[in-house]
């Protein structure tokens, strides 16, 4: 079997969980023997760069692919240029794409050229949208090249791209659906990306959701049949890098709770701040840690301000890598008060790094997790009520931590990935060769 | 000869309700969701089976024979939520053929913590059941049948008891059938009745399932496999939940109708009869003498009580619940001591059991809690008010109102 992936670049180069089950799928069907072609974007800093690179993991630049020599055996990665990144928005690809562009220049000639010169650079598309068409066009072009029985394209900035790559090969396509626009949007959908979602959906000859929470949102807003829907969850890397650093920047017998993901909407960083001030009605040795970037930042700050613990919330801005670890380390507590999460790999991460955790029941790890506390992300008396039994009593972050711990070692990508193997020889077996 | 023993446990628990870390108040029970409870298994349950027997023991003019174990916190349930349960046992109490057996009023594990406390336990249920039904218990059971030797010592140093009651487990007898009365070790009157856990689950969980070699269980099938015992044995101890009458088997089972029938075919064999645990005792000499030294129970295929203290939360709520029985009992405030005896039945620390893949399932049953963590916070936060009370108490402040009056 051969897959033509539409995916995303792996951690730590990462925003989100997108990367993560990329990373964690593609390395487990790798091991069952499933070649997998392996495509991204990726912005791509040289002046002279090509629209498309062309790798194999041998030959991998570090500083472009974060992955280790030997990890992938069959798998081939193709990145393509372009300035599309998982959970943007059109104002954040906007500026991001002035920056570079800026930077290029700036790079070129040494000082600031003027705007009329930037539109007619023809590198990227000017918007997201447009770019989301330019990158389908591109990966069209680039599947010519390679043989391959079906396409995975992951998250809808790839499903044009998939049903372009579809139409022209006539393979058989599969979506798989880490987040929709309501998860991240709640009713103030982005018809743009609702359309392109849903074209997707409708296109595929299967859709992958990951979790059950995500199928009935799939089957009831998106209009797709039930039986074309198949749950696959995730699964947890398990990097065996458990070694204790000394704690930091925490007062001795201070607890630590952490909130650890993107500081927008879908995550609920109101309830738990929220929550913060009530546990701190109660408790005073507690250091409420939020890790993260996002556009609900700075009216995050303000918030805690005004809630009047301010000196209590730490912000640490987006981390990445040993930070994470770090981060982990000086956690008694992760809280995940998502308003609506698909699946939610973090609490899985923080179970991996022996950090109990509390999780939104309107979350799709909160249907693969028993050895979690769990909470509706509004009740914030629950959650704030939650928190202090943890930090309270020592014995229920114990048996979390021991459950918690094991239980995620059932939860393996090679699961994920035989499961998508079986949902790839369906679609194949059933649809008509050209 | 081969008696049949048939001994029923009844107990329900008095359920807490969701009391967070932000709750003052000083009432601790779910009173609308034990009402429900109560009423909804007397419906199925208690009722119907206690009517059915009650008519079998008049049919057969004596020869139908039975004994229970009603839990205090039952029956105080029973005297609020359904007084007509409580007319149909004393229905069954006044035909002379039916024993009520001893244990903890509030079906505690405070043989394991508390002797002092665990002693009291017994005597205030004795105390209840002769009130209730005019006869003092003459033979003990502990909760969950939970049992070692030094239970046995202990229950004949209180001298009311002429048995007690222990799980048939293998690891106990070895070699040996538990069809005979045996003498516990370290002990020299007090005799020992041991469950037949085979013929016993026959009945209470293998009854209704379709892929048991043995289904459909019929009553001249089971009557055939007690006349077995003709031979080699004096007794056959079937010692189960009452619940398992409409409840855990439901009436489309045909539970009742094996009931029904089952006297009748047990008694067609000449040498068969029914009696109750005392008579048991009366009527044969023990065999052997048992040694257990390790705690037994009857309790999931361990046979162990891990089921409430295998975990740290577990052991952490049992451990801080008895630690305060110095102060409890030393602020003198009945209604502080009865909140807190009311904490201690088993129950509470089953929730939190986390050994849910294979035995899970029957942990399952009306559970008030999504997770063994949830239940584990609830009882922590009662427990913290309590404690609280305790303290106010003892610091030389008066009892609030609530306290008083014994409410709220």
């Amino acid at each position: 079997m051969k897959v033509f992936m539409l995916g995303w670049e792996f951690p730590p180069f990462i925003s989100g969980g997108l990367g993560t089950a990329c990373y964690g799928l593609t390395k487990a069907m790798d091991k069952l023997g499933i070649e997998v072609i392996f495509v991204l974007p990726k912005m791509v800093e040289s002046e002279y760069a090509t629209h498309v690179k062309l790798l194999s993991p041998g030959s991998l630049s570090p500083r472009l692919l974060s992955l280790r020599k030997g990890e992938f055996e069959k798998a081939k990665f193709r990145v393509i240029d372009s300035a599309l990144q998982p959970y943007s928005t059109a104002d954040v690809y906007q500026r991001q794409i002035e920056e570079s562009l800026m930077h290029k220049r700036m790079g070129h000639s040494g000082k600031l050229s003027s705007s009329s010169q930037f539109v007619s650079c023809g590198d990227y598309a000017g918007d997201m949208y447009s770019e989301v068409y330019r990158y389908a066009s591109v990966a069209a072009r680039l599947s010519e090249a390679e043989d391959f029985d079906v396409i995975h394209a992951h998250d809808w900035m790839t499903y044009v791209a998939g049903i372009a790559i579809a139409k022209r090969s006539g393979k058989p396509l599969v979506v798989h659906i880490h987040s929709t626009e309501f998860d991240r949007s709640g009713e103030h959908v982005n018809q743009v990306i609702y359309d392109i979602e849903r074209e997707g959906m409708h296109f595929a000859n299967r859709v992958i959701a990951v979790s059950n929470f995500t199928k009935n949102i799939i089957v009831e807003r998106y209009g797709v049949s039930s039986d074309k829907v198949e749950v696959v969850h995730n699964g947890v890397e398990r990097n065996g890098n458990n070694q204790l650093l000394s704690k930091v920047g925490i007062k001795e017998g201070e607890k630590v709770v952490l909130f650890l993901g993107r500081i927008t909407m879908q995550k609920g960083p109101e309830y738990f701040l929220y929550a913060a001030k009530k546990v701190l009605e109660v408790m005073d040795n507690v250091k409420f840690v939020m890790a993260g970037s996002g556009d609900l930042m700075h009216r995050a700050v303000e918030m805690a301000a005004e809630l009047g613990i301010g000196s209590k919330v730490l912000f640490t801005g987006f981390l990445r890598g040993e930070d994470v670890n770090k981060i982990y380390q000086m956690a008694d507590l992760f809280v995940m008060p998502s308003v609506s999460e698909p699946f939610g790999i973090v609490p899985l991460e923080a179970l991996e790094n022996d950090v109990p955790v509390i999780i939104s029941k309107q979350s799709g790890v909160s249907e693969v997790l028993r050895h979690a506390l769990k909470v509706d992300f509004w009740d914030i008396d629950e959650m704030a009520n939650k928190i202090i039994a943890v930090l309270r009593y020592p014995s229920l972050g114990i048996t979390l931590r021991n459950y918690g711990n094991f239980e995620i070692r059932k939860l393996q990508w090679r699961d994920s990935a035989v499961r998508c193997a079986r949902i790839y020889e369906q679609v194949t077996a059933q649809a008509v060769p050209v | 000869m081969a008696s049949v023993c048939f001994y029923f446990q009844v107990h329900q628990p008095l359920r807490l309700r969701h009391y967070t870390v932000f709750d003052k108040g000083h009432h601790y029970f779910d009173d609308y969701k034990n009402y429900g409870i109560c009423r909804k298994v007397a419906h199925k349950c208690y009722l119907p089976t206690n009517r059915l027997l009650l008519e079998l023991i008049r049919r057969y003019d004596g020869r139908f024979r039975i004994a229970y174990s009603v839990t205090g916190v039952l029956l105080e349930q029973f005297e609020n939520y359904a007084p007509e349960v409580m007319s149909t046992f004393d229905a069954l109490a006044e035909t002379g053929c039916v024993e009520f057996l001893a244990e903890t009023y509030y079906h505690s594990l405070s043989f394991l913590y508390s002797r002092e406390e665990f002693a009291e336990q017994v005597r205030m249920h004795s105390d209840k059941i002769e009130f209730l039904f005019g006869q003092r218990p003459r033979v003990f059971r502990n909760t969950e049948l939970i049992y070692n030797n030094e239970l046995a010592s202990f229950i004949e140093s209180m001298d009311c008891f002429d048995g007690i009651l222990c799980e048939g487990a293998d690891h106990i007898l070895g070699s040996r059938s538990p069809n005979f009365v045996y003498r516990p070790k370290g002990t020299s009157k007090l005799k020992l009745l041991l469950k037949n856990y085979s013929l016993s689950d026959d009945i209470a969980f293998r009854f209704s399932n379709r892929h048991w070699s043995q289904w459909p269980l019929t009553a001249d099938k089971f009557a055939g496999w007690i006349n077995d015992v003709n031979g080699n044995g004096n007794v056959v101890n079937l010692f189960m939940d009452y619940e398992t009458f409409g409840e855990h088997q439901w009436e489309d089972t045909g539970i009742f109708n094996f009931v029904r029938h089952l006297p009748e075919k047990i008694l067609q064999h000449p040498d068969n009869d029914f009696k109750t645990p005392s008579e048991v005792i009366d009527s044969y000499d023990s065999f052997d003498t048992i040694d257990v030294p390790h705690i037994v129970s009857w309790a999931d295929t361990e046979r162990d009580i891990s089921a409430w203290v295998g975990n740290a939360m577990q052991s952490n709520a049992i451990y801080e619940l008895y630690r305060m029985e110095g102060q409890i009992k030393e602020t003198g405030d009945r209604k502080i001591l009865e909140d807190w005896r009311k904490l201690q039945t088993s129950d509470h620390f089953y929730y939190m059991c986390t050994k849910y893949f294979a035995d899970g399932d029957v942990h399952k049953y009306f559970n008030p809690y999504d997770s063994p963590y949830d239940s584990y916070i609830n009882f922590m936060n009662i427990l913290g008010n309590l404690k609280l009370r305790c303290l106010k108490i003892l610091k030389g402040g008066r009892p609030d109102a609530g306290v008083l009056a014994g409410q709220v």
